[in-house]
This record gives structure tokens, sequence and C-alpha cells, in this order.
């Protein structure tokens, strides 16, 4: 076989040059509470993440629930900071910056949420909450200039300015994620982090989400990390994918490659359980069981460049490698 | 399909409306929802949140809290009775007897300081009279069923014992304690993982051969459906605006309400790079304090006559559509993409 | 600039611009018995700040020709043992009553919510610590509690009032924490958090302002818990000094002559009667018209 072995701490050196936000090794454990003077437990949610986003790419991170993608979200904004590990964003490591240096990062890193419902502040009026980036980072100077900003924001996403003065019990959970959409994008990002932005919409809705975050990225080159378990939409949407299972990255691959030529097991038997909406489809598919097949050993989490472009954890390639 | 069109009915849901009432204002919330469902029939109910899609089988159980909701007219014969009008001790025998549920929340659904094997008896005991010895043995056989392993070791075990897919299965055990007629799921796969999603439909699915139940599956997703249904049902401000056979609705919608939800999910069959972009429905569905005098899907469906705006549309069957693919629209939605293709 | 066709449309018509404070207000005021109990508290206020223009006596000035009478046109609500005019004893004492219950609460207010939410945000060991601290206070009764230490501070009204505000201090801080513990988990305070705002911003805008209905609903209550106390440690002789009245005072008085002139007890009494439940009332309504399960 002839893969390319690619430690998880190099970089291939094809690879395009500066991408804006470089994860390395990246674990978050949790120290569980035990009884009576036992050596507490730990639990491992993320253990030893690695990938990069280029500057205007999205890349989907799927998994299922408790496999840590949110967990990796979470960290990657130092919301949650990681135990250890790299998080380089243009240029710098977000790990060793004090409180105060973060704060001002985050002009340059936004996060968009799952629940629309209580992402905005219910005693805020939507306009003050859109400026509120603005007002941190102090970037428009009057109230009226801030004003004129929130204005074209609210244009930007769909919304009419003259909503502004309203509160949010007043929109529905689609207007509300534009509105925070609009907040996300106030200060200018170069990235942002959603997690499971659509989740939470009615089908008709998820749509509009969609199709506005797809329309900033090209107006305003933006990278997102995209936070999933639609596996439908990271495919139409993302141009990389990631595939969580207990806390590891076992395929990342750009979409077409994992969809088209799912590698690892676990990735196959999540493809095979997608509901697909075309009856006709429903009725021939085979939906895979269980995971099985996994090779174990020495390195069997390692990442193996399978084809240009194309990583899975090397448990998945049998005795070959 | 046609065989289902020739079995008898089971449940006939006869312009049933609902209203939910506060200080200031009504919500109608149901307006007048009919349909049959035939005995082994699997119906897929979809539809955004507020459509009614769930509240019309609450209510038709009088499950909905009232007040301040209020049943506002129609009709819901189940074997030929009445459900809106039986006596309260008749309704509890037909609730978890010869209709069973099961919820989206498998977590607040099973009592938590009861074990899961008392609560796949409780039905077994009071609507089948059975004894304890009996039930229990019963209740081994339903878990195994449902493909619960260990079943005569794990009944003993509490919910927080279960995995989430596993309290899924436990509560479709107990939807299905009483072997019923008819299987009512509202949600039931929404909170689970995909895989375990698919578990759950295969076992549905197999259980429906084996038990020749009809089902009742509400849903938002449109893939769910596809694969569990022979007939869905599209619902939108408390009205049915399109059903029919499966295949049909999903090939040939007649209802431009059905179109949008379908083409608002992404087409993967297309080449990365060609697909086209996600058709969005603009606006929000409408305030159901206030619901429009027509088609209510008409403020936002860029093929709408003028009539759509001012007159309610009947649930007919559709024009060159296949038998029993029923639509409410004004406008012939075939005709109208063609005339949109040409131009 | 928009990228979208069509912009969203309006929300709902039937609720334009109302602040979530403009539609719990909506509320409290179809709330019959909140109406009705802020009537009476503000009827009391009233008369209270009023006091010197409503009396028709001076509430000190004794008369040995008119001891112990029971009502009459000229003494409406009767006299007392050394003749002084019930109805402006009554009068004046509700400033006692009203301000103790007022500024009490202020107090435990004022220690309490900043406590509270340091406690609450912070966490770690100065909440182990305060939590320690105020369950070593609740461990004693609230009444207990005060009536101990104005008896330590001595007996005069604003050391009553300090006592009764001390002892409801920790009220406010529990559940000052409990509520900035639940609201600090919302996802608006992360999304605060990921905007880059201070903790100091988090806290102000975003915590305080969603926290603050269930603090007003508890000082509601608590100001007729303090009117009690008040009346109770006054009743002990450690609150208002004689001969300036309060209700409990009075009561204090009354006690003594309750068969041979019942209507000295009577009125101060119903008076702790009515603001009580008049101030429960309005807090009960307050707690309904705020809670944010009446949202849609």
């Amino acid at each position: 076989m002839s893969q390319i072995e690619t430690g998880q701490t190099e970089n291939s050196a094809e690879k395009k040059p500066y991408p804006l936000i470089s994860v390395r090794n990246l674990s978050k454990h949790y120290a569980l509470r035990s009884g009576w003077g036992f050596k507490p437990s730990v639990f491992k949610a993320v253990e030893d993440v690695s990938f990069e986003i280029m500057p205007n790419e999205t890349l989907g991170l799927v998994g299922e629930s408790g496999s840590g993608k949110s967990t990796i979200g979470r960290a990657v904004t130092m919301l949650n900071p990681p135990t250890s590990g790299v998080v380089a964003f243009e240029g710098t490591d977000l790990t060793q910056q004090s409180e105060r240096q973060m704060r001002a990062m985050r002009k340059r890193m936004q996060m968009v949420f799952q629940d629309p419902y209580s992402a905005l502040n219910p005693r805020m009026t939507v306009g003050d909450f859109v400026a509120e980036p603005l007002l941190i980072h102090d970037i428009a100077k009057t109230a009226a200039e801030r004003k004129d900003i929130v204005a074209e924001l609210f244009r930007k996403v769909g919304l009419e300015p003259r909503y502004m003065a309203r509160f949010p019990h007043q929109f529905s959970g689609g207007q509300r994620q534009r509105i925070c959409i609009a907040r996300a994008i106030a200060v200018k990002p170069s990235f942002i982090v959603a997690d499971e932005p659509i989740a939470a919409l009615d089908v008709s809705i998820q749509a509009q989400v969609v199709n506005l975050l797809q329309d900033l990225q090209e107006e305003l080159g933006l990278a997102y990390l995209f936070i999933s378990h639609d596996l439908r939409m990271v495919r139409y949407l993302c141009h990389r994918v990631a595939v969580i299972w207990k806390g590891r990255i076992v395929e990342i691959a750009p979409s077409e490659l994992l969809y088209g030529n799912p590698l690892h097991p676990y990735t196959r038997r999540l493809l095979s359980a997608v509901p697909v909406p075309d009856p006709a489809i429903e009725r021939a598919r085979t939906r895979l069981p269980q995971v099985s097949g996994l090779t174990e050993g020495p390195d069997c989490h390692a990442l193996v460049e399978a084809e240009p472009g194309h990583y899975v954890a090397r448990e998945a390639l049998g005795g070959g490698a | 399909m046609t065989d289902i069109t020739s079995r008898p009915p089971l449940l006939e849901v006869r312009d049933l409306a609902v209203e939910f009432a506060d200080a200031d204002s009504v919500v109608h919330a149901v307006n007048g929802v009919s349909y049959t469902l035939r005995e082994g029939e699997t119906l897929g109910i979809v539809g955004e949140s507020g459509s009614g899609k769930s509240v019309h089988v609450l209510a038709m159980l009088r499950l909905i809290p009232m007040p301040p909701g209020r049943l506002a007219g129609g009709q819901v014969l189940f074997e030929g009775r009445d459900l809106l009008t039986l006596s309260d001790p008749e309704l509890r025998k037909i609730r978890g007897g010869s209709i069973g549920f099961v919820f989206q929340d498998p977590m607040s659904s099973l009592n938590p300081s009861m074990t899961v094997g008392r609560q796949i008896m409780e039905p077994l005991m009071l609507h089948l009279g059975m004894g304890a010895e009996a039930a229990r043995k019963r209740a081994i056989e339903l878990m195994d069923m449902v493909r619960l392993p260990d079943a005569a070791r794990r009944i003993d075990q509490y919910p927080h014992e279960f995995s989430g897919g596993q309290r899924q299965r436990i509560m479709i055990a107990i939807g299905l304690s009483c072997r019923p007629k008819l299987l009512i799921a509202d949600e039931a796969t929404t909170a689970l993982d995909v895989t375990v999603q698919a578990d759950v439909i295969e076992l549905v699915k197999e259980l429906k051969r084996e038990i020749g139940m009809a089902v009742i599956w509400i849903t938002h997703d449109l893939g769910v459906v596809a694969g569990i249904a022979d007939t869905v049902q599209v619902m939108y401000a408390g009205r049915v605006m399109e059903r029919g056979p499966v295949d049909d609705v999903f090939r040939d919608p007649r209802s431009a309400y059905t179109l949008g939800l379908l083409r608002s999910l992404p087409d993967l069959t297309a080449p990365a790079g060609q697909r086209r972009r996600l058709t969005q429905i603009d606006g929000a569905p409408p305030d159901m304090r206030f619901p429009p005098p027509g088609d209510p899907f008409a403020p936002r469906n860029r093929y709408a006559t003028p009539r759509c705006l001012t007159e309610r549309p009947p649930l007919e069957q559709a024009p060159g559509a296949a038998p029993g693919h029923l639509a409410a629209a004004w406008y012939d939605l075939p005709s109208v993409l063609a005339a949109e293709a040409l131009s | 600039m928009s990228v979208l066709s069509t912009p969203a449309p309006a929300p709902s018509a039937a609720a334009r611009e109302r602040s979530p404070f403009e539609e719990a207000l909506r509320r409290l005021v179809r709330r019959r018995g909140a109406m009705i109990g802020l009537a009476v508290v503000v009827f009391f206020i009233a008369i209270a700040v009023f006091a010197p223009y409503v009396a028709p006596y001076d509430p000190t000035a004794t008369s040995w020709l008119a001891v112990r009478k029971p009502p009459t046109w000229e003494h409406p609500f009767g006299t007392d043992e050394v003749g002084r005019d019930v109805l402006s004893r009554v009068i004046y004492g509700a400033r006692a009553s009203l301000s103790a219950g007022l500024v009490s609460v202020a107090l435990a207010v004022a220690i309490g919510l900043p406590l509270g939410m340091i406690a609450g945000y912070a966490g770690g060991f100065i909440e182990a610590a305060l939590m320690r601290l105020t369950d070593a206070m609740l461990a004693i009764p609230f009444l207990i509690l005060a009536i101990a230490l104005a008896a330590f501070l001595g007996p005069t009204l604003t050391n009553a009032m300090i006592a009764i505000g001390l002892s409801a201090t920790t009220i406010f801080i529990r559940l000052t924490r409990a509520q900035v513990q639940s609201v600090k988990v919302e996802e608006y305070v992360e999304a605060a958090r990921a905007a880059g705002a201070t903790p100091l911003r988090i806290v102000l805008r975003h915590i305080l302002p969603n926290i603050l209905p269930a603090i007003l609903v508890q000082a509601t209550l608590t100001i007729a818990a303090a009117i009690i106390a008040e009346a109770s440690l006054s009743f002990l002789g450690l609150g208002q000094q004689p001969p300036d009245p309060s209700w409990g005072s009075m009561l204090n008085t009354a006690k003594n002559f309750l068969s041979q002139a019942p209507w000295m007890a009577i009125w101060p009494g119903l008076s702790i009667f009515l603001a009580v439940l008049s101030f429960n009332l309005l807090g009960d309504g307050l707690r309904d018209a705020l809670d944010p399960r009446h949202r849609n």
C-alpha cells in the first residue's frame, strides 16, 4: 500500500501555505468525581484531534451526540479551553493567551449557537444585541454610527432595520438565528464556529439560514467550522468534512471523497443510516448495523492519507498499514 | 399500495378543529382536518412546528390540557366509535390499549423511580387484566421483541441504566404491549442519533409485519417519512395541504408547500459544484390567532393565484395524479412548473 | 447589499414594540388581586407620607379627659390608655411600619444582591465561604435572628431596621446566587463571552436584567415579612420607642387592655394584617406576571 504517513503533528508539505486556523493534538479531559479517595478517573471527551481550516473554507464536523464534536468547537474558541494541544489562529497560539488578550482575539472569531431561543438576551433589544460586539471592541465611535452599522447588518441578513427596537420574543426561530448571525459578523471576523446552527429550526427555515451562511462566506471571505449531525446538509455546505467518533477524528477528507468513498467503518455506518427523502432509495438501501473490521494496535488511531487529501484512522485499513 | 385502499378503515377523522384560548386571543391550531387511516396502513404526517401535526393527534385522544385547549368541532371515529364523545373510563381503555403511543422524549416519558419492567407491565395488567406473573413474562417477551438484549435480567433495572436509544425501545415496547391496532409515534426518533433512528425505524417496520398494526408517524423529517410511510400527509397551519401514496407525493407534489419542503433540502444527486442552491421558503407561517381567509400558504407561495388569497381550496383528488393523491390548491402545480421551465 | 431576495416578514402584528417589561406590566394590570394589593399599598404609603395632613390629632398628645374612650365621631378609632387618638397613632404608625419594611428590605437587597452575584458568577472559594455563612444564618429562624440582633444593637427603630435587614440578607444572597447560576448557562451569556465581553459587562448587561424580576418578587414578599418583624420587635419593646407610635408597639400596650378597650388592639392589628396581605397579593401577582412560562 502506498500510503503517505503523516504523523499528526507534522504538516504535509504540499498543503496550501497558510491555514487560517491550525489545531494540533487537541485534547479535552474531564476529571470524574469518584468516591472515597480513589484516584479520580478521567473522561476523555476529545483526544488528540488535529485539523486545519483555510481562509474561506468550511470544515464540517459530524458525529453523534456525545462524540465530542461540540466540545471541539468550544475548545477551539477557548470558551472551554482544551486540556492540551495547540490552537494556532492567524499565527497566534490561543492556548497561550491571557483572558484579556483572548477577549481582543474574539474580534476575529465568532460563534453561532444551536438554540436561537436561548441565544438572545430576552431583555435586550435585538438592535442593542447586534451592536454589542461593536461596543465591546470599540469599533463605532458614536451611537449614530453604531446604528448605521447595525441597520446595514440587518439588511445583510435579510431583516428590516426598523425591527431594531424590538425584543427577541417578537421574532421567529429563523429570524432569531439571523439576528445571531448579524451579531457574529458585526466585527468582521475571519472565522465563525457554527454549532448546530440549523438543528433547532424547521426544515423550510433551515434553507434560509444555510443560504445566508453561504452568501456571507462568499461576500466576506469567512471560514466556518460547521458542527452538525445533519449529514446531508454537511455534504451540501462543507468543503471538507471530519467524522468524529468517541472523541477522535476517524476520517477527514474533502466532502465528495468522504461521502463518495467512505473508508472508516464508522463513517460507512453513519452514512448508511441517513434517511434520504426519496421513497425508492429508502426501500432499496441496506443499513450497516455495526461497526466492524477495526484493527487494534499501537498507533491505530493515527490518521493515514489513503488518497490525496483523504485521511483515515489506521484502524480502518486492516493489516496492510 | 392498492391493497391498502381496499382495507377497512380503522380511524376516521372528520373536520377536527382544536383551539387554544387565553385571555385575549384564540389560537386556531387545527382547522378542519379530515382523513381516513386503514388497517395496517402507515401514515407519515409531516409539517413544521405549529402545523397542528402533533396537536391534532393529542387532541383526538384528549391528551391536550383543556383549558386552554378545546375541541372546537369534528368527529374521530376509531373502529366506529367517536373518541371525542367517549366517557373518560372508556377512552382510558383505548389509550395505551388498542392505541399505543411513543413520544419524542424517552427521558421524560419514563418514570425514573420505577423499573422498566413495571412500566411495561402496567398497561398489560391495566388493559388486559393480566396477573403479575403473566405480565412479567409478556414484558420480557416485549423487551426481546424490541431487541433489548438480556431482557430477563434488565427488566428490573431503572430507566437511567439504559441508553437513549434503548429507552426509546422501551417506550416502543410499552406502546406495543397491548398489541395495539394503531401505534402513534410523535417525533419518536427526532432526539435520537441517526444510527439509532435507523435501528428504531427498522424495528417498527418489522413489528408492523409481525403484528399488522396501523401506524401514524409524525415527523418533520421527509427522509424518515420516505423510509417508513405508505401514505404521506403534509400539514400546514392546522390544515392538510396534500395527502397521497408516498411515492406519488414525493415524485409529483401538487401542493406548492410540499414542493417547497422538498426543494429546501439539498439535492445531492448532482455532482458538487453543479448543485442548485437550496430553495428557501421565504416568510413565516401565519399567526394562527388570525388565520388567513384563503390558502394559508398563499402569502409565501410564488405560484399563488389571486383566488388563493381569498378563498380556501378544498382537499380534493389532484387532476392527473394517482388515485388517492389529494391536494388543496387552486393552481395546478405541474402546469405552473412546466410553464416556468419554458420561460 | 441585501443577500436575500425577500426580507423576512414582520413579527406578528399583535405584539408590536412591547418590551418584556411592558408585557409583564400588562399582565399585572389584569390581575385583580395584585391591583387591589397595589391600591392598598399605595394608600398606606400615601397616608404615611402625608400623615401630618391627614391625622386629626397629634399622635403623642395625651388627654386625661379622654382615656380609653370607645370610637366616637370625635375619635373614630377611639383613644388609648393616656387619651391619645388611636386613628392618628395608626396613621403615624404607618410611617414606622412601612419604612421598617422598605428600608430593611432595601438594605437586605443592597447587601445580598452583589454578594449573591459574586457567589453565583465567580464560584469557587468565595462562593463556598458565602454559602456556609448563609447556611449558618439560615439555621436560625428569621424572627429569632432579628430579635437577637436588635437586642444586641439596642432598642431603636433604626436598629430594628438594621436587624431585620441583616436577617433578611441571606434570603437575597441565596436567591441571587441560584438565579445567576441558572442564567449564566444560557446561551446568550456564552454568546457574550464568545463576543469578547468582560465579566463585568456580562454581569451587568446580560445577567442582572434577567434576574431582577425574581429579586423584585422576593423583595415585595419580604417587605410583608419585614413589617411583621418590625411589629414583633416593637411589640417586644425592641423597635419604635414610646411615645412615638408604631403598629407593633401599639399592640404591645393594647394587650394590657384587651377586654376593656379592644379598639386599641383592633385598628393597629387590622392595619398590619391589611398591609401584609396587600404586599403578599402584590408579590404573588408580580410573580405570575413575570413568570417566563406566561411568555410565548
